[in-house]
């Protein structure tokens, strides 16, 4: 019997091999496709089931915390988000049927505790039993994003407020807006459903306007516009344009005509204060080709690296080159109007260039990372987006919107704050016929040592309808959140 | 006085079988640490009491069993060691439960090693066993007691306690096989007539395959238990091989396994959903084949060193604590773990072939043989099936899985092994000059 049995040992042995192979090819080379395969919620749960950390606010808010849960489901944790609307555009949600995005996205490691920085800060730690998970503290703040919220009011529209010298966002809203609880909710019906009826809303509450949407910006351009004039020796403070109605243009019948009708003309300097669109019409024109690079350097044609996943859209403006073929979208350009969209982040980093002596900050929205203990772990440092202008330029162009807000016949004077010098620009733009203008305006202060700069965008002129203008609308906005971020009553 | 061949092999088994302790109690501190940061307050009473089991088992085979091979005791001890902490890792109240059954088993294992004194009295009682094997099998079908878990009636219920008859039926019918091809042996390789090269049984002396084969078809219609069915035909095959040497047995054995196989695919929905998900199982991911893609994903999720135990999400697998705990594994441990208890399988098998090739009496030979091939065989049907190396079919993995009937029946064939061992040692004739020479 014994052959017998040594073959049945063989056997035996080859049947284990067999399931070596196997194994070996499910674990090893079989692995990634696996992982990838759609089938596959091993990943999302796995990371769903790690302790996350907190988003909290600037000031101390909590906007988005985890807490332990035994529902039935495979979850440890369910999200939730005390805040509901106020802050779900910037910080997202964490959903395992739609995936993350936000804020829970983009600092997904570090709330994780899985980013190479939080795993070496944690190592002293590691037999403690400390908790790894990293707390994410926003540049937003809880009173200033309140306030934009407050400010909108039933409007639709968009508000960002940010820091001139550090590039962080302090507030950061826009309006509608959405609660993200249901769609982080255990209950796949519960979050298909509300994610279905998100998406089937007209008003696209779950769209971040303040930056992933394009709008014309209207005048409140025209602080580019001047900036390349300026810089590329197109035009100076005191050089003069005629007064007149309407601009004739190049390659068509069309006219570019001044807000109203109005008559209007005279310096740089004037023609900014009173927002002239022939003179800035003009200034496009003159700068043809060489508008298109000045303009970038403004951001135009590239996106804001915003830390708030999916991240910003890029503002678009006329094509290189493009001027010979299509001069009317040049001067067009020259008053924010035309070929030129923009988001309203986009136009506070424009401010905020301005602001900075030209240097553009990078936007952030988080400021830092901390662990469980509330020790610093990582500070996300200030630094330099592009370089928009020269000191010397971005002084006569704050020069100029210290005029639009305090000098005589300034369209910006619903802006001024007492004590505090205000400077700043009014946009109010044409997007379709027969449907009101939207407002804008950018602005910083104080104007002599600015600190923070903003830009709000109200939708179809808001509560004041056809009659809207950026001054009337959205100037009294900007007031509020400088005065609410300079902690002025 | 002791001599050394004795000592050492008993040292041997001693010092492997803290060893497979130690990464027992190891493991279960990384289950714990993988849930809170605490060292459990309860992980040395869990070490004394796996160490005390197995150091009880020792010094009984110590004195039961003093020239018993050294290797599967601690193999034993390690499979049932890591089968206990990834219970423990899924759910601690099952746990619990095999705790309990683990040490219920090393008590069966003791009492097994204390009743069989010679493993000569049990070839006597066959017929006996050949009833309690079958009324074992067919038990889960009687009205009244027999329950359906999980889709398969395999269960008998008495009180509060459910067993799986099965289990024991598998051990009381390679006894009864070992001891009934004893005798026929010489019959059953006398066939006459010839297939090319292959000299076939008389029809007559096929009998107790047939019967064997009838009842696994039995056993696959009623009670859907598609694994034991495969497991008690193929050790019949097997043994049959070995009694008569005749490699016609595999073939005949193989041809009624594929016609009974090809039969029950036209006629039973439960055997086709398992070959059309072992075929393409993502096609079913969200239904009947949710369980082996969970499985599959798994073994993927671990890749070469797995997650770490405790760190992994083996419970998106469903009944992931019996027949799919190998899959669990192969998440936490990678394929360094998967292989290792393969490997570990390997050893056993071989340990228990080397029983069976040294004894002298064909008896023993068979049915250690046969024992050897339960836990081989079965650890292949359930490691293969949830691989999808073969259709899945549910039996539990030899020693790991959860499961008191399974562990209780494992642990007996250690004892039937090492019983034979110690025979084996006993009878050869340079053993009993040593025997001899440690009397006063």
């Amino acid at each position: 019997m014994n052959p017998a049995i040594r073959k049945v040992g063989i056997g035996l042995t080859v049947l284990i091999l067999v399931l070596v192979a196997q194994l070996s090819y499910l674990q090893i080379f079989d692995a990634n496709s696996l992982k990838h395969n759609p089938h596959n919620t091993r990943s999302l749960l796995s990371n769903a089931n790690r302790p996350r950390g907190d988003i909290v606010t600037a000031d101390g808010t909590v906007v988005a915390h985890s807490v332990p849960v035994s529902d039935g489901t495979a979850f440890k944790y369910l999200r939730e988000y005390p805040t509901s609307e106020l802050f779900s555009q910037v910080v997202g949600y964490q959903s395992f049927i739609f995936g993350d995005t936000g804020v829970e996205k983009t600092y997904d490691t570090d709330l994780t505790g899985q980013s190479l920085q939080l795993q070496l800060h944690n190592l002293g730690g590691l037999l403690s039993g400390a908790s790894t998970a990293g707390t994410a503290v926003l540049s937003l703040r809880d009173d200033t994003q309140r306030a934009a919220q407050a400010a909108l009011g039933f409007q639709r529209g968009s508000v960002v407020l940010l820091n001139v010298q550090t590039g962080q966002i302090l507030a950061m809203y826009s309006n509608p807006s959405y609660d993200p609880n249901p769609l982080a909710s255990h209950n796949t019906q519960t979050a298909q459903n509300d994610f279905t009826s998100l998406s089937q809303n007209p008003d696209q509450p779950n769209l971040p306007r303040a930056y992933r949407e394009r709008y014309p910006p209207g005048s409140s351009f025209k602080t580019v516009t001047a900036s390349v004039a300026l810089e590329d020796g197109v035009a100076t403070p005191q050089s003069t344009y005629s007064a007149r109605n309407q601009l004739t243009l190049p390659q068509t019948a069309n006219t570019l005509k001044n807000f109203g009708g109005e008559t209007c003309g005279g310096t740089l300097i004037e023609s900014f204060t009173v927002s002239c669109n022939s003179t800035f019409g003009q200034i496009g024109l003159a700068l043809g080709d060489q508008f298109v690079p000045g303009m970038a350097k403004f951001g135009i044609g590239e996106a804001p690296p915003l830390d708030a996943s999916p991240g910003a859209v890029a503002s678009v403006g006329p094509a290189a080159g493009s001027f010979q073929n299509n001069q009317p979208s040049f001067a067009f350009a020259g008053i924010g109007q035309g070929d030129v969209a923009v988001t309203p982040l986009e136009m506070a980093l424009v401010a905020d260039g301005i602001a900075n002596g030209g240097v553009i900050m990078t936007p952030h929205v988080v400021s830092e990372i901390r662990d469980s203990n509330d020790k610093l772990v990582r500070r996300i440092s200030p630094s330099p987006w592009m370089t928009a202008t020269t000191p010397q330029v971005a002084a006569a162009v704050t020069q100029m919107m210290i005029n639009v807000v305090n000098g005589p016949g300034g369209t910006g004077s619903a802006a001024r704050i007492s004590g505090v010098t205000v400077a700043g620009k009014t946009g109010t733009a044409q997007t379709t016929t027969n449907v009101a203008p939207d407002a804008w305006f950018i602005a910083f202060a104080p104007a002599q040592a600015p600190k923070y700069a903003v830009a709000v965008l109200v939708e179809h002129g808001g509560s004041e309808g056809s009659e809207a203008t950026g001054g009337a609308v959205a100037a009294p906005i900007a007031a509020r959140m400088l005065r609410v971020a300079l902690g002025l009553p | 006085m002791t001599t050394p061949g004795l000592t050492s092999r008993r040292v041997s088994e001693l010092g492997l079988g803290v060893l497979a302790v130690i990464i027992a109690a190891f493991g279960y501190l990384l289950v714990q640490l993988s849930q809170t940061p605490d060292v459990p307050p309860d992980l040395w009473v869990i070490f004394a009491g796996v160490l005390g089991l197995f150091v009880l088992a020792h010094f009984a085979v110590r004195r039961l069993a003093p020239n018993a091979d050294p290797v599967l005791l601690p193999l034993a001890a390690l499979l049932n060691g890591l089968g206990f902490v990834t219970v423990a890792r899924l759910d601690p109240g099952l746990g619990r439960v095999q705790a309990v059954w683990t040490a219920v088993s090393i008590v069966a294992f003791i009492l097994t090693l204390a009743l069989v004194k010679r493993i000569r009295t049990l070839e006597r009682y066959r017929y006996t066993f050949l009833f309690f094997g079958m009324l074992a099998l067919l038990l889960p079908l009687a009205p009244g007691i027999g329950k359906t878990i999980n889709g398969a009636r395999l269960w008998v219920g008495i009180g509060p306690v459910n067993f799986q008859p099965g289990e024991a039926a598998k051990v009381l019918l390679v006894l009864f096989f070992a001891a009934y091809l004893v005798d026929k042996r010489e019959l059953l390789a006398s066939g006459r007539r010839r297939l090319g090269r292959l000299r076939l049984p008389e029809v007559r002396h096929l009998g107790p395959l047939l019967l064997t084969w009838g009842v696994s078809i039995l056993i696959m219609v009623r009670e859907t238990d598609l694994g034991q069915a495969m497991l008690i035909f193929a050790l019949c095959v097997v043994m049959l091989y070995v009694a008569t040497d005749r490699a016609s047995y595999l073939v005949v054995g193989l041809f009624l396994f594929l016609a009974a196989s090809a039969v029950a695919y036209q006629l039973f929905v439960h055997v086709q959903t398992r070959v059309v998900t072992w075929i393409d199982p993502f096609r079913y991911a969200n239904d009947k084949g949710y369980q082996l893609v969970q499985g599959l994903f798994g073994f993927a999720a671990g890749g070469f060193a797995g997650t770490g135990l405790g760190l992994g999400s083996p419970k998106q697998i469903p009944n992931v604590a019996t027949d799919f705990i190998f899959s669990a594994i192969g998440e936490e441990l990678g394929l360094i773990g998967t292989v290792a208890i393969l490997i570990a399988i390997l050893l056993f098998v071989g340990a228990g072939l080397r029983i069976a090739m040294r004894s002298e009496r064909p008896f023993s030979k068979l049915f250690a043989t046969g024992l050897t091939a339960i836990v081989g065989l079965q650890s292949f049907i359930i490691i293969g099936g949830v691989t999808r190396t073969i259709p899945l079919t549910g039996v539990t993995l030899p020693f790991i899985s959860y499961g008191g009937s399974s562990l209780l029946a494992n642990w007996v064939i250690v004892a039937l092994l090492l019983r034979i061992s110690d025979d084996n040692a006993r009878g050869s004739p340079a053993r009993r000059s040593q025997i001899a020479a440690r009397a006063p």
